[in-house]
């Protein structure tokens, strides 16, 4: 059995990929991706824990974590769009101001 | 000196770890968002890969089908609806904030890696559903006996998702 150990240095790398992808990029998409490996990063912990732990609670917490995810996906998409066709882009360091 | 099979965990694990990290980091370093969602795609494989060795098949399932089936397409579509893949809108991008950016992200890894060094992992008594070999009839129990009311609340914040998402992609307000 893989110990619990190496499944926390993996999601550790990712949530920090995510990181850094959301300090360097600048398009608005991608960030929105790395937002989604960081999310991806904390389920891996969750589910991680709930083998550690021998409990199903964790992997209940990820299809609510899921569940936001593909709520937060649906909303943040739809502002991208309505900032893009507001500004002709999804840079956003043309896009730093809360009113158009 | 003679070293051990490794067993079929290990090769999963290996496998899957190695792929979810390098395809991860191809998110943040290819110029071209639709690469960028594909390989995503692929982290998210890797990812349900991982949940699939830890005991998971349900959640890995549900990463496949939601994440890198249902998201994973609102995100092309969208990339391909502003039509950001082409030439005349690469992302302008200056060296200094780049380094700071991936400096910053080395200095959290070594952070959390300095936690996970001295961690200690107790093992809980053990819940005997989570021995079941059916592990998504075991899931679909506790979502409907313990975890009814946020299951519940769930479905509301999907119609909410659902309509602010519909009024805010909307031509005129």
């Amino acid at each position: 059995m893989v110990p619990i150990s190496h499944y926390l240095w993996v999601s550790a790398a990712l949530f920090c990929l995510g990181v850094t992808g959301v300090l360097v990029r600048r398009n608005a998409i991608v960030i929105f991706m790395c937002i989604e490996l960081m999310m991806n990063a904390a389920n891996l912990a969750f589910v991680a824990f709930a083998r550690q732990l021998r409990s199903l609670d964790g992997q209940v917490v990820v299809f609510f974590v899921m569940t936001v995810a593909a709520a937060e996906v649906a909303v943040g998409l739809a502002i991208i769009i309505s900032i893009f066709r507001h500004h002709e882009s999804v840079d956003i360091d043309q896009v730093d101001l809360l009113r158009g | 000196m003679h070293l051990a099979a490794p067993t079929f965990a290990q090769v999963l694990f290996w496998a899957c770890a190695v792929t979810a990290v390098v395809m991860g980091a191809l998110v943040v370093v290819l110029p071209n968002p639709v690469s960028s969602a594909l390989a995503l795609v692929m982290t998210l494989c890797a990812v349900a890969g991982l949940f699939l060795s830890l005991g998971a098949q349900f959640i890995a399932m549900v990463q496949v089908i939601v994440y890198a089936g249902a998201i994973m397409v609102l995100f092309l579509f969208v990339i391909m609806l502003l039509q950001l893949s082409g030439q005349g809108r690469r992302e302008r991008t200056l060296l200094g904030p780049r380094l700071l950016g991936a400096v910053l992200g080395v200095a959290l890894l070594a952070q959390l890696g300095a936690a996970l060094a001295t961690a200690t992992y107790p093992s809980g008594p053990g819940d005997p559903a989570f021995f079941s070999p059916n592990n998504t009839l075991e899931v679909g129990r506790a979502l409907y006996a313990r975890y009814l009311l946020p299951f519940e609340v769930t479905s509301v914040l999907l119609l909410v998702a659902l309509v602010g998402a519909v009024v805010l992609a909307k031509r005129k307000f």
